[in-house]
């Protein structure tokens, strides 16, 4: 396979509120490959999100990325760490919308309503690239064009609550491509839309990708998306990645305790109608409250005492691409008494 | 056609809302919400309604609860006395008796629940406001519920905030239960949840259902977890019913254009079942703009000239089973392949 356009290496970000310490990512690592798709999964508090944002290096205060690497290939072929750069800076913000560009959940928070959808297009392009005001606006046109938008020489001038849900998150996927990314960061792009709408922004991402050879990131809770879209998945449970691997060994043989429980308890379309689920016991702690030694291991079926709460599995490897973080797997680190 | 078992019956239930414009607030349109929508449950039975944001499902079960003047139509609703009486043209307090026997479950676990209250006295409120027992019976009753819901009793004097998505779902349901209710109406309870937390939630409704004979009006949008759910699934688009049948054969076959497509859009848990889907072209019609003739003919692959002019009626097509399509007899679509 080619060189990875992005990779993450032991990535830590920590919240550290007045008292206490909230580690939201816990050590995660993953590449990420120019036409494929990355899915990130997990349940809130998992540190999917933060995962996201401590690549673009927006984590808010009390969190900071502790230690780790986030490695980018930039188009002349240098290899950046993000995490050395000044968050602020200019080099950083060139970066964020230039190489990354970035799609959130709520398309109703993320747009201003005060400006035309096309001026935040429009400044979004030119931004990132020297050209005219009037290049930029049929750039602009075009982009909505690209992601769909009816009549987009019209609709250039609506304000974003003219639009539905469906339409402004469309907007958001055209001014994430407004400088031409190479990424493409979608955390929950579809989680407030409906199926039909859901349907229609999925088979976009798709499409533009194809078109672009864009590398996307997609950040979901829901195994069904990651099903459709993603070539390979990490898993999360509060702040660690437990497992990775290809799209269909993590859905055909997955590994770890909570990629399986979580695959048995979801809704499927194709159950028998009426039919119990499968549940895991108890329910997810707050982050603030981790367990010690594995996280999962209060709701796990294949607990071990005396060495799941006692140390943190290691990453064991399965094979070439499969990984996961569970103590069934690899040696139990020797206890201490 | 109701019978005995007939909990809710609904009659040609209409919710208009004024479009108001000017100084003088003149009425100049109206939007549609929930137009001429008929269908019944039994006891013991999960009806579900789907579609998309904006068809009136939420509408509907608000009227059904009088938390909203319907415009026009008769609610039926079967008394525990087994007295059928029509839920629409009741006065506030000819209301009152009947509300404890409709409750609901609401979707916002974190904005359904008082912060300033305790656990007992959140499930203990409609004992209190409908003047049954003293405190200590009030107390005990609390107790069986929470047992009921499966929360240690322990529980009773914490605040809603020392509790989770899930157990805060679970308050919700034995407030709902506290007054014996036979209908419940349950608008996206789990949509707000974590996956592993939703499956608990599901479960405890099935089983509270069998135990109680419970009858649900399930609001989804999420076509998995309805089918996870219900007995019989009712589909609307703009305000009318296009589609009811029984859960299997919904999903097995439907036999209404926008059905189909609402269940190929779902994603399947599955990568080795990526299929090509029917991607719905445009936007849920305006409710206040309704297109002539079939609502849904403007995103409609098999629309005609004749889907353009006339607006198609629902009918029964089989035993438990009515269409709203004038070519329901000439189409075979495609449903979820198990």
């Amino acid at each position: 396979m080619a060189e990875p356009i992005l990779s993450v290496r032991g990535l830590e970000t920590y919240f550290r509120p007045d008292e206490g310490i909230v580690r939201a990512v816990d050590g995660a690592s993953f590449d990420l490959y120019p036409g494929r798709t990355l899915g990130i999964v997990g349940e809130s508090g998992c540190g999917k999100s933060v995962t996201a944002r401590s690549i673009l290096r927006i984590v808010e205060r009390p969190g900071k990325v502790e230690r780790g690497e986030v490695l980018l290939r930039r188009s002349d072929g240098r290899v950046v760490d993000l995490v050395t750069i000044d968050a602020q800076g200019a080099g950083m913000r060139d970066i964020r919308g230039g190489e990354i560009g970035y799609v959130f959940q709520e398309p109703m928070s993320s747009l201003s309503s005060f400006h035309t959808i096309g001026n935040q297009v429009i400044e979004a392009i030119r931004l990132h690239r020297a050209v005219s005001a009037k290049d930029a606006r049929a750039r602009a046109i075009e982009l909505l064009q690209l992601v769909g938008i009816p009549r987009p020489e019209q609709r250039i001038d609506s304000y974003s609550f003219e639009l539905s849900g469906g339409l402004r998150q469309r907007v958001m996927i055209a001014l994430a491509l407004a400088a031409e990314p190479r990424i493409l960061i979608a955390d929950e792009p579809t989680t407030a839309l409906d199926v039909t709408t859901q349907a229609q922004i999925l088979e976009l991402i798709r499409k533009i990708q194809a078109e672009r050879n864009l590398a996307v990131i997609l950040i979901t809770h829901d195994m069904g998306v990651i099903a459709e879209m993603a070539d390979a998945v990490s898993v999360m449970y509060l702040g660690k990645v437990v497992e990775s691997g290809p799209v269909d060994t993590i859905f055909h043989a997955p590994r770890h305790p909570y990629t399986q429980a979580l695959l048995r308890s979801i809704p499927s379309v194709l159950a028998e109608p009426r039919s119990r689920l499968a549940t895991i016991a108890g329910g997810i702690q707050h982050p603030y409250a981790r367990p010690p030694g594995c996280p999962f291991h209060p709701r796990c079926q294949s607990f071990m005492p005396g060495v799941c709460d006692r140390n943190a599995p290691p990453v064991t490897k399965l094979d070439a691409e499969h990984e996961v973080r569970c103590f069934l797997y690899g040696a139990p680190a020797r206890s201490a008494t | 056609m109701t019978t005995e078992q007939t909990v809710l019956s609904v009659e040609g239930l209409k919710k208009y809302f004024p479009i108001r414009r000017g100084l003088l607030r003149r009425v100049v349109g109206q939007v549609k919400a929930v137009d001429d929508v008929s269908f019944t449950i039994d006891r013991g039975e999960t009806l579900s309604l789907v579609g998309e944001s904006g068809c009136g499902k939420t509408t509907t079960s608000r009227c059904i609860l009088r938390a909203i003047q319907p415009t026009a139509g008769a609610i039926q609703f079967r008394t525990d006395q087994n007295r059928e009486v029509d839920v629409a043209g009741l006065t506030r307090t000819e209301l009152r008796p009947l509300r404890r026997q409709m409750q609901m479950i609401f979707q916002d676990p974190y904005s359904s629940l008082n912060p300033r209250m305790t656990i007992a006295d959140i499930i203990g409120e409609p004992l209190l406001v409908n003047g049954m027992g003293n405190l200590a019976a009030r107390r005990n009753r609390v107790a069986e519920l929470l047992d009921v819901v499966q929360l240690p009793r322990a529980y009773m004097n914490r605040f809603p905030h020392a509790f989770s998505g899930g157990q805060r779902q679970r308050i919700g349901i034995a407030r709902a239960l506290a007054l014996n209710p036979a209908l419940i109406v349950a608008d996206e309870p789990v949509s707000a949840l974590d996956v592993s937390v939703q499956a608990q939630i599901i479960n405890l409704m099935l089983e509270l259902q069998d135990r109680l004979r419970l009858s649900y009006l399930f609001v989804a949008h999420d076509l998995s977890v309805v089918k996870h759910v219900s007995h019989r699934v009712a589909v609307m688009y703009v305000g009318k019913m296009v589609e009811v049948a029984s859960t299997s054969t919904l999903f097995r076959a439907p036999r209404h254009p926008y059905t189909e497509a609402l269940l190929s859009a779902v994603p399947v848990p599955d990568p080795r079942q990526r299929a090509k889907r029917i991607v719905l072209e445009g936007e849920v019609a305006d409710p206040s703009r309704v297109p002539p003739g079939c609502a849904f003919h403007p995103r409609c692959r098999y629309a005609v000239e004749r889907c353009r002019v006339e607006t198609p009626t629902l009918e029964q097509i089989a035993p438990n089973r009515w269409v709203s399509c004038h070519r329901v007899r000439e189409l075979t679509l495609q449903g979820v392949v198990s």
